[in-house]
């Protein structure tokens, strides 16, 4: 069924509790060793119930799980040799942070003399020598954090599972945390299935984002194709910023641009999900993308509105272009390229985007009624 | 610019200014704290005075009667005095003698020595009669007796120190002699401790059994609570709400008859002697109520809830994600369960276990409509001094020795487990 090269490998997982709702619906997932990959979407999107399958904490309703070939769907979770990190660290409280590194390596039994060593070793990873007679409650989140990581890797599992362990950390640490955990994947060579509902957090770290919303994944691509071609209305929307313009299709050419009439404006877009003239459907557009025209400048759209707002950010600008007919456009341009003296607000203003840039996505109504449906 | 800032004139005016309204700041402060304090002191007035009246000055009463002796020395005041002066060393001299026979006389004719009598008898049995004997004899007879042999006459028990003895120790106005008593001791006729002689030895082995099926009842119970808070914890809440309240069923009913209830069931010609009888488990019928067993089986009845609601609370408390990281990290779930899950059930089972074991040690009713000669406990020998001998000195000692090892048991888990890991309640 699976071919060696891929470790983790979900094929066809369904999983409901009630016997009516699907939480997880025909999940497909092959997972590198030496991978990281991660799984995004919002809480109640399913993403957290795939990994404790695979970890053995739930069994699939139908589908098989691989790991490294073998089916696991049987297998008891302690035989399974994986590394688990826990939303709220999960170290335990009764025990010292040596202890808790020694636990998972007691019980395989190892000697005491391999264990202390191991312990140390695993200590030194996290640069936590000297908090190895503290108690979990002495820790700060942050060391906590790290402890939890220790925990995880101190026994050698090639796969680690990691449920939202930067959560509760605040943003300055969560960034360091972040830089750390893919230091230590690139150094000891793990597979790593991440899951997380910050996008930042998904963006910097993974090899391989999968996305999912409704028990379903929308998308599985690198960060750097989520971002710049997303598949969906939903991923659009849940990956960055953007601006979405509902609009009709007027023409297609080939598979490479087609153009959308968005209320009084025709705009040339990047057909993605759609195939026919007169389908309904959503653009999408980044901020970034959108430039403000200067006198020489030439782009496949161009349209000029009023601008309503500026609001200054430090690094960039946002303006919030009104366009007759069509809405409001949110523009930012960095600080950089512009000053905020080039700006009048009230004045008028003409923006413009390449075809490329601007998606045309299925119609996310027309989605979600589907999602219900299913 | 030889003059600091600070020295300046309008600097150091500001400075008082801003320290008055400091000052004035913090009497505000004050005063707004002292209204609330007043208010909720009000607020619990109704209770510390419920409890100061009901609670708290029986207690202290109680714990006072256990070392009182004011009765010997006021019914007795001369010869208290002179008693001073004698060592125990063979009999008092003559003229202590004489004070006290004159005392006796006096006690005698105003009728207050019978009460005195009983006081003294409850340390030297057979005090009374003696006391009651020569005080009547003295009473017909205008003279005193003036030498040895005219006392020996009036009754021949006056030959024997330790008579003089109980007399003299009891002529202080605070006494341990309940105390003592409490754990078979008692003075001998040279004022020392001693143990009580074999045959009156009761107290000591009531204590230790008391313990010992205290100890008992808190373990059967523990047993038998944890794997139902357990299944209790981790039930959906909907079931586990039903089951919680089929527990809470026993408090709903009064003691009185689930204890009476427990001795139909295990009575001689009760159900479940009639069923194993039928069975032909046995052919005999067993003794199953009225002695030692029948206690224990309906005091854990009794007490299985103050274990379960503890434990209970605890294990409702403990993330699930525990378990599953030591699953995780290679632990099988027999493991995970000792090595951590049990671990972190402590502060449940500690104070189940201290909650049972104090209510089990101070308990009364149920032994005694159920225990019979055998399983009577401590607290039925404080009921009998209460009510039938009438030794309240006594019950009182025996209540403060009971007292006094809740207080111990309450210093020791403190140190060992911590009083504020305690969780009786979510």
């Amino acid at each position: 069924m699976t071919t060696p090269q891929e470790y983790v490998s979900f094929q066809h997982v369904q999983k409901t509790y009630d016997g009516e709702n699907l939480v997880v619906k025909d999940f497909n997932l092959d997972i590198k060793p030496g991978e990281f990959v991660t799984m995004l979407g919002p809480s109640g999107s399913g993403k957290t119930t795939c990994l404790m399958m695979l970890a053995g904490f739930e069994t699939a309703t139908s589908g098989e799980i691989f790991i490294d070939g073998t089916p696991v769907n049987n297998l008891a979770p302690h035989k399974r040799d994986i590394g688990m990190v826990f939303q709220n660290y999960a170290l335990f409280p009764h025990m010292t942070i040596a202890e808790n590194l020694a636990f998972p390596l007691k019980v395989r039994k190892l000697s005491a003399h391999k264990v202390n060593e191991k312990v140390e070793s695993a200590l030194n990873m996290v640069e936590l020598e000297h908090v190895a007679n503290r108690y979990p409650k002495q820790l700060s989140g942050g060391q906590q954090q790290r402890v939890a990581l220790a925990r995880a890797l101190v026994f050698e599992p090639k796969l680690v599972l990691m449920d939202e362990p930067l959560g509760a950390l605040d943003k300055q640490l969560r960034e360091q945390m972040q830089l750390e955990i893919k230091h230590l994947h690139e150094k000891l060579g793990i597979t790593i299935l991440y899951v997380t509902h910050d996008q930042d957090e998904a963006l910097t770290m993974s090899d391989r984002i999968a996305v999912f919303n409704n028990g379903a994944v929308q998308q599985l691509a690198s960060p750097t194709d989520l971002y710049e071609s997303p598949s969906n209305a939903f991923v659009a929307q849940f990956i960055g910023e953007n601006n979405q313009l509902m609009g009709e299709v007027i023409e297609i050419e080939a598979k490479k641009r087609c153009t959308v009439k968005v209320g009084k404006q025709q705009i040339l877009a990047r057909p993605v999900s759609v195939e026919r003239a007169g389908e309904q459907t959503l653009l999408s557009i980044r901020p970034e993308k959108i430039m403000v025209v200067q006198e020489d400048d030439w782009y496949e759209n161009q349209v000029t509105g009023l601008l309503k707002e500026l609001i200054y950010h430090g690094d960039h600008h946002r303006l919030v272009v009104q366009i007759d007919g069509v809405g409001e456009l949110v523009v930012k341009v960095t600080n950089g390229s512009h000053s905020s003296r080039d700006f009048e607000v009230g004045g008028s203003l003409t923006v413009g985007w390449r075809s490329e840039d601007c998606h045309a996505l299925d119609c996310p109504n027309h989605a979600e009624q589907q999602g219900e449906a299913a | 610019m030889s003059r600091e800032l600070t020295e300046l004139d309008s600097v150091v005016t500001l400075q008082k200014e801003l320290s008055k309204s400091k000052g004035s700041l913090k009497s505000q402060l004050q005063r707004a704290e002292r209204q609330k304090q007043i208010r909720s002191l009000l607020l619990i007035l109704p209770l510390v005075c419920f409890i100061c009246v009901t609670f708290a000055f029986p207690i202290i009463e109680m714990l006072y009667r256990s070392v009182d002796n004011q009765s010997v020395p006021k019914g007795f005041p001369n010869t208290t005095q002179v008693m001073k002066q004698w060592d125990y060393e063979g009999l008092p001299s003559m003229a202590i003698q004489q004070v006290f026979m004159a005392e006796l006389r006096e006690r005698y004719a105003d009728k207050t020595l019978p009460k005195l009598a009983n006081r003294i008898n409850i340390e030297v049995s057979g005090m009374r009669s003696l006391l009651m004997k020569t005080g009547r004899k003295l009473n017909k007879t205008n003279a005193l007796p003036v030498n040895h042999q005219e006392l020996i006459k009036l009754d021949k028990r006056w030959a024997k120190p330790r008579y003089w003895a109980a007399i003299k120790t009891l002529s202080a106005p605070y006494t341990l002699s309940y105390y003592l008593a409490a754990l078979d001791m008692r003075y001998d006729e040279h004022g020392n401790i001693t143990q009580q002689p074999e045959t009156r030895q009761v107290y000591v082995d009531l204590f230790t059994k008391t313990f010992g099926m205290s100890l008992a009842i808190t373990l059967i119970c523990l047993v038998m609570a944890y794997p139902v808070a357990y299944l209790l914890a981790n039930l959906p809440d909907k079931k586990a709400n039903l089951l919680l309240i089929v527990v809470l069923l026993p408090f709903w009913t009064s003691l009185l008859v689930r204890t009476t209830s427990w001795i139909v069931l295990l009575q001689n010609q009760g159900v479940i002697n009639d069923l194993l009888i039928w069975s032909g488990v046995t052919t005999e019928r067993l003794a199953m109520v009225h002695n030692t067993f029948g206690t224990i089986v309906a005091m854990v009845h009794i007490l299985l809830p103050f274990m379960i609601l503890p434990l209970y609370s605890v294990m409702k408390g403990i993330s699930p994600t525990y378990f599953r990281a030591a699953r995780s990290l290679g632990a099988t779930p027999s493991i995970a369960f000792i090595k951590v899950y049990m671990p972190l059930t402590m502060p449940g089972v500690g104070a189940g276990a201290l909650l049972t074991f104090i209510l089990s040690i101070g308990f009364y009713i149920t032994p005694a409509l159920v225990g019979g000669r055998s399983g009577q406990m401590i607290s039925n020998m404080i009921a009998y001094h209460m009510q039938t001998s009438l030794n309240w000195g006594m019950a009182a000692a025996l209540g403060g020795l009971l007292l006094a090892v809740v207080l111990a048991l309450f210093y020791l888990f403190n140190r060992i487990v911590g009083i504020n890991n305690i969780k009786v309640g979510g």
